[in-house]
């Protein structure tokens, strides 16, 4: 299956990758998919294992499973105000 | 109601003439503004970075959570993203009810609630000329049944 990635702020900047289209396993989790970045790409390496997600805009939890063309956001913790 | 995010300075005297009318007898307005020193260090500004399309939906979801406490959906809240500088209003909240209880409780949930789940993030550009990410809360994966304090 074919997702969307975005990355934010600190997450950003340690990869470089704002934003990027991938090809994943069928039935992989949000967690499962962060783990099979950090251990395929140099560049996700530095990411924490267990990052909070967003799946189509909402909070997910890691075992949370994706979809085809779904959006996975890897997001630092929050800083507003 | 109206929340949303924003790239442009945030006009607080028009978000305050937009909450109000005949039943309330409680105005508030609240504004957070960019410091011109944090955890010890002077700061001569700051970068607000936001997901925005995942913000605006959380922002609405905390001011209907808030328009509950307020018991009135007279409720306006924006948060500013972009480059601010120090003394810029980087948050503003205005909330009117009948009472001042209902208006402060309601005011002080959204400004929590916006530290504790609001996607977004600061970046702050320090007087030596470096910058830092802030460390920020870890928001919990179900905020709408965890999130409250009051």
């Amino acid at each position: 299956m074919r997702i969307k990635l975005l990355l934010f702020a600190l997450y950003r900047d340690i990869t470089g990758v704002g934003e990027m289209d991938i090809d994943l396993a069928d039935g992989l989790s949000a967690g499962g998919a962060v783990a099979a970045l950090r251990s395929s790409d140099v560049r996700f390496a530095a990411l924490p294992a267990r990052p909070v997600v967003a799946v189509n805009r909402e909070y997910a939890e890691l075992d949370a499973l994706l979809s085809e063309g779904d959006e996975l956001a890897l997001l630092p913790p929050v800083a507003g105000g | 109601m109206i929340s949303f995010i924003t790239s442009d300075t945030i006009d607080a005297q028009a978000l305050l003439a937009s909450v109000g009318s005949a039943e309330d007898g409680a105005v508030l307005l609240f504004l957070g503004i960019v410091r011109r020193e944090n955890d010890g260090r002077a700061v001569n500004g700051m970068r607000y970075d936001a997901y925005v399309e995942m913000a605006e939906p959380v922002l609405q979801q905390i001011a209907t959570e808030a328009a509950q406490i307020a018991e009135s959906d007279r409720i306006a809240v924006v948060h500013r993203i972009g480059e601010l500088e120090i003394g810029a209003v980087s948050v503003a909240i205005a909330v009117s009810s009948a009472h001042r209880a209902q208006a402060y409780d309601a005011s002080r949930y959204i400004i929590e609630q916006i530290k504790e789940r609001l996607p977004v993030w600061k970046h702050e550009h320090y007087i030596e000329g470096d910058s830092a990410w802030l460390a920020g809360v870890t928001p919990s994966a179900s905020p709408s049944t965890s999130g409250r304090n009051d």
